[in-house]
């Protein structure tokens, strides 16, 4: 019969549960990465088991192969893990919008830049400098990501062209700003911020038994709720959002998509500016003339993809990829290769694929249903 | 020789979720020109894409001349003297008729060079045995929507295809050329070709088919000889109820003028004036339909009157007021409604859900957003609840249902009662019901005489001329950008539109 309804379901159905959950696909591929890397493991001869003891020493802190807690590793996973964060929902605000922002990482050089020559140049005021540091990262960040959301808007460039273009034009001014006017640089590197421009937090310090973990936390977890809380609850999210998924009917229905296209990669832009400061002003004590491209961006990218480009599954994937980033020398100390990380990091990104393979599988069963 | 040409058996199609073809026979027998029937999306298509080699079926088989054979690309089909002129042309608009012809089996002369002029004189002999009237060597740039469907047929007698398949020929032309369209059937039909015609029109059946076979959602209900129903037989066939023809409404009262177009010059996507010095009003309280040919600057028109494009000269003033420059934005709060003729294009956020899409236009004002920029769900959601009872909105799970997953006619009737609910002053319509069934459409239909009958101006544009004429007070026809000639709906006759649809002026 056509247009019968599907027949009613009996039991809990995993395929169903992957087909209508993007989330559960991100959990499954997550698994499989896991479960092909703890077999690479054992391939190249070495036992899985310590590389789990690493993952698990990153995240709770607790050594079980010598039997001592140390909060610090749980600080440590934070600061590998928030440029991750911000870089991968600058990359799914834009995708939200229709977008696709390949330049989180010259807006994230931007805002990095931005807060080294405020941390240098402003008046050492404490409670105030750090914040204009901030301030003036996020804004760099957005003004990156502006010219290529406007360029987009007012000419229709291809925002994948411009921010590849624009990402090369951050990192050599970046050079070459630090190198010719920064104060005191050197080639690779600036004189020392004074106290006043860092992050740092004692309190959070001394709780992470003296991590670099600092204020950036804050913003972080400030930027996951600002995302959500756009995306989700304002007017300004609706129309980005129409935009899109239908520009056609979103101009059609009087939203100005011109305009929503360069917000969207304002505010996309913000968000990796203000990895850049986090970076900067919290992983490290001076100014550096980057030696080169730093992936913050690129990797952010599978971020917001294996977080399904929202807020909260942005969160969750890079704190995933920060957790395999900083246990690489906890692995190297248990005789685990360092290099898994990367192969478990791609093995998920090449497996997120899967979810259009799920849809095919979808398909098939639809019709398999429609026709008994 | 055997009794059917050709033979479709127990045919089986099923696309996920819906079963286009549920054990589908048809029988053809030769040299007869036999109607397949059924409304939008019964599936009739397919079981021509199934006969073409254009899907596989999921089940059946299908039997020419009594044997059973295997078709599982176009070329089979053509070996087994079956050809397709299909909805949608495929032909290439810089090459002439016969470049068009032989392509794909280019024949070549000496050296390597394409020698058409054998082939122009095969296809000149075909055009003169078929009286097809076609210039073997005009660019089909420079013909009209009927001549290039005279070239599609051309094209499958030149590789002498015995049984035709037209699927929908009369949606794209003039009163006029169907006319033509029905001689050259039966022209066809004495040479001895077998001719299978879809349509959900029940008038050609009556004038051109011998049988016809109805499907109503992927099943067959029947098959009968024409000579021995009626249309209202037939109708009834293909619906599975008794249908109503024609609208019931009082006469309209025609009130102030509320869109007045003056002059007005709109340029087409290849810069051409796909508009030219129209002027148009429309007064509250009536329909005003504009009657032509897909691609006569219809969709111009509209853009210029909702704001999508800026004309390149004249006037739109709505209510008296100039709004040619204002932006779409701004025509929406004064009061213009618009269903696209696109609705998945320009209509609808698929990804959205029906409580979204009702607010499409209105998300950024009270009560669905306050004076801080964050929206209000509540009553987003009152809002959503009202429209599904007012408009007979069926969605599976309410104001929470994917746009996506919602029927043609209901996503149709979402869009219909979010611009109707914009309280507009001027409600423009295009394609109101394409795509839709029967009781979609009546209900449409009511609906947009309603509002006509509380007053509201409303500007209707149709492909179909029966809706047109049914539907609508005045009618206006258009044809190359121009409006030929407008004439009240009450002393309308058909073939004075289409002399008009066709470019002839008012006598
Ligand atoms: N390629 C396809 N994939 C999925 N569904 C399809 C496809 N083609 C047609 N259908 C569905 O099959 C049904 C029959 O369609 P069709 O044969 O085009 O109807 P008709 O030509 O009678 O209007 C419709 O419900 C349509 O949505
Ligand atoms: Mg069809």
């Amino acid at each position: 019969m056509p247009d019968k309804a599907l027949p009613p379901k009996e039991k809990f159905d995993l395929i169903d549960l992957f087909t209508r959950s993007n989330g559960a696909v991100s959990l499954l591929v997550i698994a499989l990465g896991f479960v092909f890397g703890s077999l690479f493991v054992l391939l190249v001869g070495r036992d899985p088991v310590n590389m789990f003891s690493a993952l698990l020493q990153v995240v709770t802190g607790w050594d079980s192969s010598r039997g001592v807690w140390n909060a610090r590793y749980i600080g440590e996973w934070f600061v590998a893990s928030m440029p991750l964060v911000l870089c991968g929902l600058s990359m799914a605000f834009a995708a939200r919008t229709g977008l696709f922002n390949i330049g989180a990482e010259g807006q994230y050089i931007a805002g990095l830049t931005a807060a080294q020559f405020v941390a240098l140049l402003f008046p050492p005021i404490p409670g105030l400098h750090w914040l204009v540091c901030v301030l003036a990262g996020l804004l760099a960040g957005a003004a990156w990501g502006g010219i290529a959301g406007w360029l987009k808007a007012k000419y229709t460039v291809s925002e994948v062209v411009t921010t590849i273009m624009l990402n090369y034009i951050a990192l050599y001014v970046s050079q070459w700003l630090t190198h010719a006017f920064a104060p005191g640089a050197n080639t690779y590197r600036t004189k020392a911020y004074p106290a006043t421009s860092l992050l740092a937090n004692p309190w959070i310090e001394d709780l992470t038994n003296g991590s670099r973990l600092g204020n950036g936390l804050w913003f972080m977890l400030l930027s996951v709720l600002v995302f959500w809380f756009i995306i989700d609850r304002t007017r300004l999210g609706f129309s980005l959002r129409a935009t899109g998924f239908n520009k056609e009917a979103a101009r059609a229905s009087g939203i100005k998509v011109q305009s929503a296209i360069t917000t969207s990669m304002v505010i996309s832009g913000a968000f990796a500016g203000l990895a850049g400061v986090i970076v900067s002003m919290g992983s490290f004590s001076y100014g550096r003339v980057l030696p080169g491209m730093e992936n913050y961006g690129f990797n952010g990218i599978a971020v917001a993809l294996v977080g399904n480009v929202t807020a909260i599954g942005s969160l969750l994937a890079g704190l995933l990829f920060g957790m395999l980033n900083s246990a690489q020398p906890l692995m190297q100390s248990r005789e685990i290769p360092k290099e898994i990380t990367w192969i478990i990091f791609g093995l998920v990104v090449v497996f997120i694929s899967f979810r259009n393979g799920f849809k095919l599988l979808a398909d098939w069963r639809a019709k398999q249903r429609t026709k008994s | 020789m055997a009794d059917y040409a050709i033979e479709m058996l127990g045919i089986t199609k099923v696309f996920p979720g819906i079963i286009a073809n549920d054990n589908v026979t048809l029988q053809v027998k030769p040299n007869e020109v036999h109607a397949l029937l059924g409304e939008n999306g019964a599936g009739k298509s397919t079981l021509m894409s199934i006969l073409f080699g254009l899907y596989d079926p999921d089940g059946g088989s299908i039997r020419i001349g009594g044997r059973e054979v295997k078709i599982s690309n176009p070329n089979d089909a053509y070996a087994h003297g079956i050809g397709m002129v299909h909805q949608h042309f495929k032909l290439v608009h810089n090459y002439t008729v016969t470049e068009n012809i032989v392509l794909g089996q280019i024949p070549r002369g000496f050296g390597g060079n394409t020698d058409l002029r054998e082939a122009e004189a095969r296809v000149a002999a075909l055009s003169e045995k078929y009286g097809l009237n076609v210039d073997p060597r005009a660019k089909i740039e420079s013909i009209t929507v009927g001549m290039q469907q005279r070239v599609e047929i051309l094209k499958i007698l030149y590789r002498n295809a015995d049984l035709m398949i037209f699927d929908e020929p009369t949606a794209v032309l003039t009163p006029q050329e169907i006319d033509e369209l029905m001689v050259t059937f039966q022209r066809l039909k004495a040479e001895g070709k077998t001719i299978i015609l879809i349509t959900h029109k029940l008038k050609e059946i009556t004038e051109a088919a011998d049988r016809c076979t109805v499907l109503r959602r992927g099943q067959v209900v029947g098959t009968v000889t024409v000579s021995d129903t009626t249309e209202q037989a037939l109708a009834e066939m293909m619906v599975g109820r008794p249908v109503t023809f024609g609208i019931e409404k009082a006469p309209a009262q025609p009130g102030e003028v509320v869109l007045s177009l003056q002059g007005l010059t709109v340029k087409g996507d290849k810069g051409n004036e796909a508009v030219r010095n129209l002027s148009l009003e429309v007064r509250a309280g009536e329909i005003v339909g504009i009657a032509g040919v897909d691609g006569n600057g219809q969709t111009e028109l509209l853009a210029a009157i909702t704001g999508l494009a800026t004309p390149s000269g004249g006037k739109v003033l709505l209510k008296g007021k100039d709004i040619t420059r204002v932006s779409i934005r701004e025509r929406i709060r004064k009061g213009i409604g618009h269903v696209p003729e696109d609705r998945h294009k320009y209509g609808l956020v698929l990804e959205f859900r029906l409580d979204e899409n009702l607010i499409l236009k209105t998300f950024d004002r009270t009560p669905y957003s306050n004076s801080l920029g964050l929206l209000n769900t509540a009553p987003r959601l009152e809002h959503a609840q009202q429209m599904i009872e007012q408009f007979d909105i069926r969605a599976g799970q309410g104001p929470f249902t994917k746009a996506r997953s919602m029927s043609g006619g209901n996503q149709q009737k979402a869009i219909i009662a979010r611009e109707i609910d914009l309280s507009p002053e001027l409600l423009v319509v295009a394609q109101p019901t394409r795509g839709l069934d029967v009781g979609a459409i009546e209900y449409i239909h009511k609906r947009l005489v309603d509002e006509r009958d509380k007053g509201r101006a409303v500007l209707v544009v149709s492909f179909e001329l029966d809706e047109i004429l049914n539907l609508c007070d005045r009618i206006a026809a258009l044809s190359k950008g121009e409006i030929v000639g407008i004439v009240p709906a009450d002393h309308a006759d058909v073939s004075q539109i289409g002399a008009m649809m066709a470019g002839v002026r008012h006598a």
